[in-house]
């Protein structure tokens, strides 16, 4: 293993962890809802009639994440988003999350984040896979193929 | 608009601002974490290190209120079960995750970026995310 220390970026990586942290708190304590993307992607695309009433939070989260930047950008200039996959990976990419993340009813943030921090063993596995996913994808994409 | 809409939107806007600051909405830096045998970047295993040291006091204090601050019922998953969905669904979102760097929130906050690439790996998802839906409705 070989640590790449001019990328290594402990404190902001901390910092931001703990807002991801408080932002899941905070919809668990406030709402009683788990911070899960794909899980409120999903519900959204369910409650076509949303007899529950979830609309209005999950809605409300995600516009929050869509907002995030611009109110970020009130006041510093945007960290940088760098994207080299082209669009037909990007979209394999997509299809691939899309249909993953719903079959294992949860990603990085409904297990990785929320479930972890319950001490859920059913989150545990599904986020050693799906990290076990990550970590050959790249090895196999980068000193493989050599992309 | 209601409390629970506005308190959503809160929590929304937080969880931007730290996939920004954390480094988990740029893709590269993503592939940087999960690039193991090359020039490794442990940064992001920080970013869940701090996530979860909040995330574990609040998820054991929701565990033992029945009710939530602005009066809902408290959701948590009661599902046990380590089974095959759960395992290959994990293992294609992981080879989906390590093809473009991106998962679903740092999608979507990229896509608030404006940033093209971000666009469509959400659309792409979202259509992954339908094709669940008909394959499943067909199952169950």
């Amino acid at each position: 293993m070989n640590i790449d220390w001019n990328a290594f970026t402990p404190l902001s990586a901390l910092a931001g962890g703990v807002l991801i942290g408080l932002a899941s708190g905070w919809l668990i304590l406030m709402n009683g809802r788990i911070a899960g993307i794909s899980g409120i992607l999903g519900g959204l695309m369910n409650n076509g009639h949303d007899t529950q009433g979830n609309r209005g939070w999950q809605l409300a989260f995600i516009l929050g994440l869509l907002t995030g930047p611009a109110i970020w950008g009130l006041f510093y200039a945007l960290p940088l988003i760098e994207i080299h996959a082209s669009y037909p990976v990007l979209i394999t990419a997509g299809l691939l999350v899309g249909i993953g993340t719903r079959y294992a009813s949860g990603c990085t943030s409904g297990h990785g984040v929320c479930g972890l921090s319950r001490l859920s063993p059913r989150s545990l596995a599904a986020t050693m896979t799906f990290m076990l996913g990550g970590f050959t994808t790249v090895y196999i994409v980068r000193h493989l193929l050599g992309g | 608009m209601n409390k629970a809409t506005i308190s959503a939107f809160i929590a929304g806007l937080i969880f931007s601002v730290g996939l920004l600051l954390s480094g988990m909405a740029n893709p590269e830096k993503v592939l940087g974490f999960l690039d193991l045998f090359g020039a490794w970047d442990p940064s992001l295993a920080l970013v869940m290190g701090g996530a979860i040291a909040v995330g574990l006091p609040a998820f054991t204090i929701a565990r033992k209120r029945e009710r939530a601050v602005l009066g809902g019922p408290v959701h948590l998953p009661g599902n046990r079960k380590l089974d095959r969905r759960l395992l290959l669904g994990s293992l294609v979102f992981g080879i989906g995750w390590g093809l473009a760097g991106f998962c679903p929130g740092p999608g979507i906050v990229a896509t608030g970026a404006l940033e093209p690439g971000g666009l469509v790996f959400v659309l792409a998802m979202l259509a992954g995310m339908f094709v669940f839906r008909l394959l499943n409705s067909r199952t169950s």
